[in-house]
């Protein structure tokens, strides 16, 4: 008898188990806990918590070693978790003037209030492998300060003080929700930020990288950039005020871009503005970049058909969890489209080799 | 069952895609948007189906998965055992029996009937998307009927190979009104598209719900010159004998060698146990099949 | 408060499956059971309301539904907003003249048709005879006993825009989509 279909739900069990398996690896060597993954992969942590839109640190360690280190596949598990979770209500927006800095630069002053703190940076280590770290070691303690007392404000309100850089304009509308609207075109610049901060790494880093190739470009200088943790609070009608419910470490960006002016404007500059859960600056920049390049029309700028100035473009294809998904599918069968194409192909070879013949 | 909501979903989701299911129906072949939700299985693998057949599955109904044709194939396997988990629904793989059936790529041989409802799973809902990629644009041509386009493409494909070269997911005109993709169903299967039964489409990833409702008038569009043509394998099932029935074609040995089945499993087992045999089917396993293992 | 789901996913399921049978075959009479909103609403109308909306969808209530009691009770079981304005409504409920007139409600629009009202019309008894239906959903022609046919052909002629109705009686519901091809007993042959 013919089984080609038959035996799929063995086949995927035992798949299952064989991934299993595979992902503890040798169980003569040690497993990892979700605490190490915490604690000593933190980067990829919080990549998983930005592009997953969920913050939890513990939960994206453990999505990290479900997924055998594929983060695209943890984001993918903590997103699938995330749309479970009943939603209690609506934070105030946190205050970043207010965040408690471990980091924070800016590349086009020298010094401003509330100073540079260059923070755990990878930016001026020398990229030579670490041998040490091949054998387990302690790491000596870093030196330690008093952190700044005041406050940090940014940089960017200096400029704007003095007219020299386009004010945002305050707004108490409440912002659309990507999660719960169907994506809806033109959007707004909160959808686009929305959609960037959860979009993926390497895909917003590209466009960004290309707008500054000159495709769409708008030189941007990194304004300031500072990642720290910051306090969220919540309006309780119970109480009639807002409380704080917990805290959450952020990577802010602002750059400060060129703009000659235009017809009906003076010269000023412009912002981009990238902001996103822990400590990912990598992905704030770009997603600073790349907003600037999709406020074009707003900014009275021409519209170059570069990609990063595409809005449906870039929205429609940032989500990695979309794309993964769309682009893996093709392995699924699809014998019967295939087949159909198969007839057809063989029906016009066969016509053209009769008119072929029918010419000699 | 599961620690999850009945059918997975949570009620509020629910809500909102039977909101949509609703309109959908109001206008037959309009694409509605609406707010799909991250499923714990990938995009495009069926997430807009699962998500419209949980919003209209009861405890009651007798579910059947299907993927090209077949209840067998992996993918079917999986959705099926997720409403199995989280609905906790009976299944079959009889087409007569199931009352709710969800396929992706074909529309099951035997006619259905008023009292069964057939989920789509749809890749790319908008029929004009590769004819233009932009949402704003295809939008604006549906609200004006506009759909040239569409005309030209295939008029294109006559001019270049003498006929219509479009073999799936062939466009049809719904109640004279609305394009529409039938998803990647052989065109073979167009004229089912005109059934007793109710007919949604779900695209997860392209946020879009919409349907047919029964007896609906859904034409392939063509030309007088060339007009629509259902088409298959010229052959009869090896199997069934059936010579009416989507066919698969199967590669079974290094020399060329093939055999032709039906690609609706049920409908060829039905066949068989009613004493109807193919050209091979009394000689045995001839056929690789998939491998058991993984 | 009384009267809601006391098993709310699956009777909603069971409530929405009927409903979509219902707007799927246009003028089919289908029975629902589970909900009883307060005020004399049907228990069909009030399932429908159970099922359907939301905080996200509001509701207008016809002057002959328009009470506190109902109003309250929409609120606590489905927390959907009460809203002044028939042009505001997602959802309306009230008997046929009361909703009058419907140019008021949401159309939708041509590149949205989709967002717009869905009457939930309430009446004293629902049958299989009346104004004469066909269109999508109909195999050749229905029958139901609709309040009137000139206000149904109006709506339909603005096909691929218009309203979609309910109409709704003790635990019976039937649906008249948009598309559905209204015709008055007399005219047909």
């Amino acid at each position: 008898m013919y089984v080609a279909v038959k035996g799929g739900e063995r086949a995927i069990e035992n798949a299952h188990a064989w991934l299993a398996e595979e992902r503890r690896g040798d169980p003569a060597v040690p497993e990892l806990s979700v605490a190490q993954i915490r604690e000593q992969m933190a980067l990829a942590v919080n990549r998983v918590m930005a592009e997953g839109s969920l913050y939890d640190p513990d939960l994206a360690a453990l999505a990290i070693k479900q997924a055998r280190g594929d983060l695209i596949e943890a984001v993918f598990l903590i997103r699938a978790y995330r749309t479970t979770l009943p939603r209690f209500g609506s934070s105030l927006p946190v205050e970043t003037a207010q965040m408690r800095c471990d980091r924070r630069i800016s590349a086009t002053f020298k010094d401003a209030p509330g100073g540079q703190v260059l923070g755990p940076t990878f930016d001026y280590t020398h990229r030579l492998l670490d041998f040490k770290l091949a054998a387990e070691g302690d790491v000596a303690p870093a030196p330690q300060a008093a952190p700044q007392a005041g406050p940090v404000p940014h940089i960017t309100d200096f400029l704007n003080r003095d007219g020299l850089i386009q004010t945002e304009e305050q707004s108490e509308e409440a912002p659309p929700d990507l999660t719960r609207q169907p994506l809806e075109f033109p959007a707004n610049r909160a959808l686009r930020l929305q959609s960037l901060t959860r979009g993926d790494e390497g895909f917003v880093l590209g466009l960004a990288y290309s707008t500054q190739r000159g495709y769409a470009r708008n030189h941007a200088f990194v304004g300031e950039l500072r990642i720290g943790r910051v306090a969220v609070e919540m309006e309780v009608p119970e109480l009639g005020f807002a409380i704080q419910i917990g805290e959450v470490e952020l990577t802010e960006c602002e750059t400060v871009n060129q703009f000659s002016g235009s017809k009906t404007e003076p010269a000023q500059f412009t912002r981009g503005y990238g902001l996103v859960f822990g400590q990912t600056e990598r992905k704030a920049i770009s997603m600073a970049l790349v907003d600037r390049a999709l406020r074009w029309r707003e900014l009275g700028e021409d519209n170059l058909g570069a990609a990063a100035q595409d809005e449906e473009f870039v929205l429609s294809h940032c989500d990695n969890i979309q794309a993964t998904g769309f682009l893996e599918h093709i392995k699924l069968p699809h014998y019967v489209d295939f087949q159909s194409e198969l007839e057809l192909v063989r029906r016009l070879r066969a016509e053209a080799e009769a008119a072929r013949e029918a010419a000699e | 069952m599961s620690d999850y909501n009945f059918a997975y979903l949570d009620e509020q989701t629910k809500r909102m895609i039977r909101r949509a299911i609703l309109k959908a129906l109001a206008v037959p072949g309009y694409q509605v948007p609406f707010a799909s939700r991250e499923m714990p299985m990938p995009y495009g693998w069926g997430t807009g189906g699962v998500q419209v057949s949980a919003a209209c599955l009861v405890p009651e109904d007798r579910l059947k998965v299907i993927d090209q044709g077949a209840d067998d194939t992996t993918n079917a396997v999986s959705i099926r055992r997720f409403f199995e988990r989280t609905a906790g629904v009976a299944t079959t793989g009889r087409t007569r029996d199931a009352t709710l059936i969800q396929t992706r790529h074909r529309i099951p041989e035997e006619p259905l009937t008023r009292d069964q409802i057939l989920v789509y799973q749809v890749p790319i809902p908008e029929p004009l998307r590769f004819l233009e990629p932009r949402e704003t644009e295809t939008r604006k041509m549906h609200s004006l009927e506009e759909y040239g386009l569409v005309h030209v493409k295939l008029y294109e494909d006559i001019a270049r190979h003498g006929q219509i070269a479009t073999s799936y997911a062939y466009p049809v005109k719904v109640e004279g009104r609305y394009v529409m993709d039938p998803s990647p169903i052989p065109k073979f299967d167009n004229p089912k598209l005109e059934s007793a039964a109710v007919q949604l489409f779900g695209a997860g990833r392209e946020q879009r719900i919409y349907a047919l409702p029964p007896h609906c008038k859904v034409v392939s569009l063509d030309f007088e010159d060339h007009p629509f043509v259902p088409s298959k394998a010229d052959h009869a099932c090896d199997l069934c004998g059936s010579d009416t029935s989507y066919l698969d074609e199967v590669i079974v040995d290094d020399a060329g060698g093939r055999m032709f089945v039906c690609s609706d499993t049920d409908y060829c087992e039905g066949r068989r146990e009613a004493g109807h045999l193919g050209r091979l089917a009394a000689s045995g396993p001839s056929a690789p099949g998939q491998e058991d293992a993984a | 408060m009384t009267g809601g789901f006391a098993d709310p996913s699956i009777q909603s399921a069971w409530g929405f499956r009927a409903a979509m049978m219902a707007m799927a075959r246009p003028g089919d009479i289908l029975k629902v059971s589970g909900a009883q909103a307060p005020a004399g609403v049907s228990v069909a109308a009030s399932v429908l309301l159970l099922v359907l909306c939301d905080p996200e969808t509001p509701v207008w209530l016809a002057p002959s539904h328009h009470s506190v009691a109902l109003g309250r009770w929409i609120a606590f079981h489905t927390g959907a907003p009460v809203v002044d304005r028939r042009g505001d409504a997602v959802f309306a409920l009230g008997a046929w003249d009361s909703l009058l007139p419907l140019t008021d409600f949401r159309i939708g629009t041509a590149e949205y048709p989709d967002r717009s009202a869905t009457l939930i019309v309430e009446m004293e008894t629902l049958r299989g005879q009346g104004a004469v239906l066909t269109g999508p959903g109909i195999s050749e022609a229905a029958g139901l006993n609709l309040p009137e046919v000139a206000a149904f052909r109006a709506n339909r002629a603005l096909f691929p825009l218009g309203c979609d109705f309910f109409f709704t009686s003790r635990d019976r519901l039937a649906a008249l989509p948009r598309s559905t091809v209204v015709t008055a007993p007399a005219e047909v042959i």
